[in-house]
């Protein structure tokens, strides 16, 4: 196939090849950056909380009644005793907040008491010695709380706790060696935590972008927290109780003591509720930007049909010509996919630059990361094959023109 | 004349209908593509008091000091009760309040309904002046309430539905965990979007404020904040109630109003004189840094528009540009094919400005007829925004007349820039050359 007459004829149709070139172009420019943004999206959303999500649920308990905090604490020892019992669940445990809430609470944490710049970030999870089973965290160095090493935390009260349980991800942030069970550090105080144990997963409170450097940092502290607000109530079924518990569990609650507000709507949570909420916005942006790939990808092959139709109507007598001459049909066809291969190759080669171009524009603008070139290789497969593809049918109507085309209407 | 070239645009396009399906369906779902997310975007960024916005004003006050921004970071977006206080006090701005928001049981009469929980700010009079609060019934509390530290409310109309069957209840009581307040004023119905008075605790779309109390008052009663509670290092911070409001935690959005550029310069310079005063009695250790935003400035500093939403749009034109391209492409197509009939039309004396009118009017047919499908798309789109954008988001979004309005025009005005191109090449056909090869 020789190359040169295609460019001599392209040069005749100079606007109709910068058009399908330079459509192809933003093509490939917007749909690498939907896929790398679509694959973002999809790894954040799939990151593992490290707890037992099947079969935990959450309760909001707001307390409507005016009692002292003293009060407050036997009513929660009081719920706790009562929900244990329940024959659908495992195991429950006060919280002030769970994985993946949107919010939460979150220290600085320093190695030395006299530092002013803190070392790093932890999320503060506060329970009793029920917690690490209730989540279905894995405990893999040293113990969990005893019952006696459990306090009370009141309304702005800064309690240090003199044990804690954390997480792998900040054991081995503070100590990198390993050595991290039975060492301390400073949480916001002068006096020292001393790390008692060590869970191999539990994911932060908030999973915002701005705290995806400390997203496996937590710290388990052995508190029960009976400010007047009201706490939540971490809550383990059985497996495959999950439905019955979550009937049970307010009902036993109600029964214990009539003065508390669950809220109707989203005082009750089951884990994947919670989940769904949490990566609302990273769900919809990945079906966002997949129909628009798809539409986009749709659109361009609808355009480059309809171009070369029309460049195929118009060389019918060309075409015509060059099967007397002896060309087969397999030449005329091969004509037509080397012609648009050739634009589509000056196309992407447009389209790679502008992607990237996007994207650092992106970075600078939102919290976005570096494109990564295996999208932009996955962008140029696919709108080559879509351009072969898209030719196609046009391609087979020319090589079916007949030689005697070469005669008619001179 | 513009009547038959309007038939001619018709019969053209009933000519090659695939092209002109082709056509249509790229400006529609271009254009509703951008239009649903514009629809997002419009709901998000407006400017929730327009009349006003220029007049209102946030102060900040590095009470931290630049180590706390060694590793990033901005001045603290509260500020603390010391500071809150002394702004207040110091009353050098045209009204001043501060605000945190505070939640509350409502235990009701009838003991077969559960108690339920209310939800608002602490605040002073001067919220309801600065901010045009509308009333359906009675009024902000005055000034003197707030110094005296009174029981009153004012509560929204969805609550006083709630309680009062939405009858006038000014002067009556609720009870709030366990104590009585006097209904000030009901409020007319008032959220303005974004909830540009607390965007620094949560979204500012959530759901609106069912009460609001005076600042003072909440502070007596130790009313927990429901909001953001900032704190930093490890200074010693007194233990309890006491020890937390003299700390240098933050917590308290401040807003002042300023008539005029003069007056905000002014403020300016007392918030720099005031950091200074602190610099000297050795409560800052370090030189004063302070800051005094507008309202669209605080929106914009606050990040309030969702990143998505921007990015949405920006691929949303992406796409219609796209479409554009496409739809310039296949014109330029159609109109080429007819070459040799303008050709004969030039040939018979129609002049270059009637063969641009000709076919840019068959080109808005295309737009009106893709404007048609958007509107459709669009509409469809708006339905589907839920499946997208997080529920307080997408109820925003809706469909109202100057969407529509601005979708067909949108349509229309891609169309005719598309047509632009090809007419141009249509209309430079040469008749002597189309005659001859024919």
């Amino acid at each position: 196939m020789q190359i040169k007459p295609i460019l001599s004829a392209m040069r005749h149709h100079k606007a109709g090849v910068m058009l399908i070139a330079l459509q192809i172009a933003l093509t490939l420019a917007i749909v690498c950056n939907a896929l790398f943004i679509i694959q973002q999206r999809l790894a954040h959303l799939s990151e593992p909380t490290g707890i037992d999500e099947a079969n935990v649920f959450v309760i909001s308990n707001q307390w409507a009644n005016q009692s002292s905090e003293q009060q407050t604490d036997v009513q929660i020892q009081a719920d706790m005793a009562a929900l244990r019992r329940l024959p659908s669940v495992r195991d429950a445990s006060p919280s002030d907040s769970y994985p993946l809430r949107g919010d939460g609470w979150d220290d600085y944490i320093m190695l030395t008491p006299e530092q002013t710049e803190k070392t790093t970030d932890a999320d503060v999870y506060l329970g009793d010695e029920h917690l690490l089973d209730t989540l279905g965290v894995k405990l893999i160095a040293g113990r969990n709380f005893r019952a006696d090493e459990v306090q009370r935390i009141g309304s702005r009260q800064n309690v240090a706790s003199p044990v804690v349980i954390v997480t792998k991800a900040l054991a081995d942030r503070l100590y990198p060696d390993g050595s991290a069970l039975g060492k301390s550090f400073y949480e916001m105080s002068k006096t020292p935590s001393t790390i008692i144990g060590i869970v191999d997963l539990l994911q932060n409170q908030s999973v915002g972008t701005w705290k995806s450097a400390y997203a496996y940092q937590s710290v388990i502290r052995p508190l029960r927290q009976d400010n007047s607000d009201g706490t939540f109530y971490i809550v383990r079924a059985k497996p495959g109780q999950l439905t019955a518990a979550m009937r049970e569990v307010p009902k036993a609650l109600y029964a214990q003591n009539r003065m508390r507000i669950i809220d109707p709507k989203d005082g009750e949570l089951s884990f994947a509720e919670v989940r769904k909420q949490a990566y609302e916005t990273d769900r919809g942006m990945a079906i966002l930007m997949g129909i628009i790939s798809v539409v986009l990808l749709a659109i361009t092959a609808a355009g480059i049909i309809g171009l070369t139709s029309f460049w195929v109507g118009q060389r019918r007598r060309q075409i015509g010509v060059r099967r007397a001459l002896g060309a087969t049909r397999g030449d005329i066809l091969s004509y037509f996919l080397t012609e648009n291969l050739l634009i589509s190759v000056g196309g992407v080669l447009v389209g790679i630059v502008l992607a990237i171009g996007i994207n650092l524009w992106m970075v600078t603008q939102f919290e976005m990361a570096r494109l990564s070139l295996i999208y932009v290789l996955i962008g140029v497969v696919v709108l080559l094959l879509l351009g072969q593809g898209a030719v196609l049918a046009p391609a087979r109507r020319a090589s079916n023109v007949p030689p005697v085309e070469a005669t008619r209407s001179v | 004349m513009l009547g038959y070239y309007f038939q001619l645009g018709l019969r053209s396009l009933r000519r090659n209908p695939i092209l002109t399906f082709l056509m249509v369906m790229a400006i529609g779902f271009g254009v509703a593509a951008s239009m649903t997310t514009y629809a997002v975007f419009r709901a998000v960024s407006g400017n929730p008091l327009p009349n006003k916005s220029s007049r209102l004003f946030v102060p900040q006050i590095d009470n931290w000091g630049p180590q706390s921004r060694k590793t990033g970071g901005d001045l603290p977006e509260s500020l603390s009760y010391t500071d809150a206080m002394a702004l207040m006090q110091a009353h050098k701005a045209a009204r001043q309040t501060a605000i945190y928001p505070v939640g509350f049981t409502l235990v009701p009469v009838d003991p077969s309904s559960q108690p339920f929980a209310v939800n608002g700010y602490a605040a002073y009079a001067d919220f309801f002046t600065m901010f045009d609060v509308p009333f359906e019934y009675g009024g902000g509390w005055q000034s003197v309430d707030d110094a005296n530290r009174s029981n009153v409310v004012v509560i929204s109309g969805a609550m006083n539905q709630k309680i009062f069957a939405g009858a006038n209840s000014v002067g009556r009581e609720i009870q709030l965990d366990g104590r009585d307040y006097r209904v000030a004023g009901v409020l007319a119905d008032w959220d303005p979007r974004p909830r540009f008075y607390d965007v620094n605790n949560g979204s500012g779309f959530g759901d609106a404020p069912d009460v609001f109390m005076p600042f003072t008052r909440a502070i007596d009663l130790h009313t927990e904040t429901q909001g953001n509670n900032n704190c930093y290092g490890t200074t010693g911070q007194a233990p309890g109630w006491d020890g937390w409001l003299h700390s240098e935690c933050v917590w308290i959005s401040l807003w002042v109003e300023l008539p005029d550029a003069t007056a905000a310069t002014r403020y300016q310079s007392y918030l720099q004189a005031y950091a200074a005063d602190q610099q000297r009695a050795g409560r800052f250790h370090w030189a004063p840094t302070v800051r005094l935003s507008s309202l669209m400035q605080w929106l914009d500093r606050e990040h309030v528009v969702p990143q998505e939403t921007t990015v949405s749009l920006v691929v949303a034109l992406g796409f219609l540009l796209v479409c554009l391209v496409n739809t310039i492409g296949l014109l330029l197509a159609k109109f080429m094919r007819r070459a040799a009939e303008i050709g004969v039309r030039r040939a018979l004396g129609a002049s270059r400005r009637q063969i641009y009118t000709q076919f840019l009017i068959e080109a808005a047919v295309v737009g009106v007829v893709g404007g048609l499908l958007g509107l459709l798309l669009t509409a469809f789109g708006v339905l589907g925004i839920g499946l997208v954008f997080e529920p307080e988001i997408a109820r925003l979004a809706h469909l109202n007349f100057s969407l529509v309005g601005f979708t067909l025009l949108v349509s229309v005005a891609a169309a005719i820039v598309a047509a632009f191109y090809p007419t141009w090449r249509a209309a430079r056909v040469q008749p002597a050359w189309q005659l001859k090869a024919n």
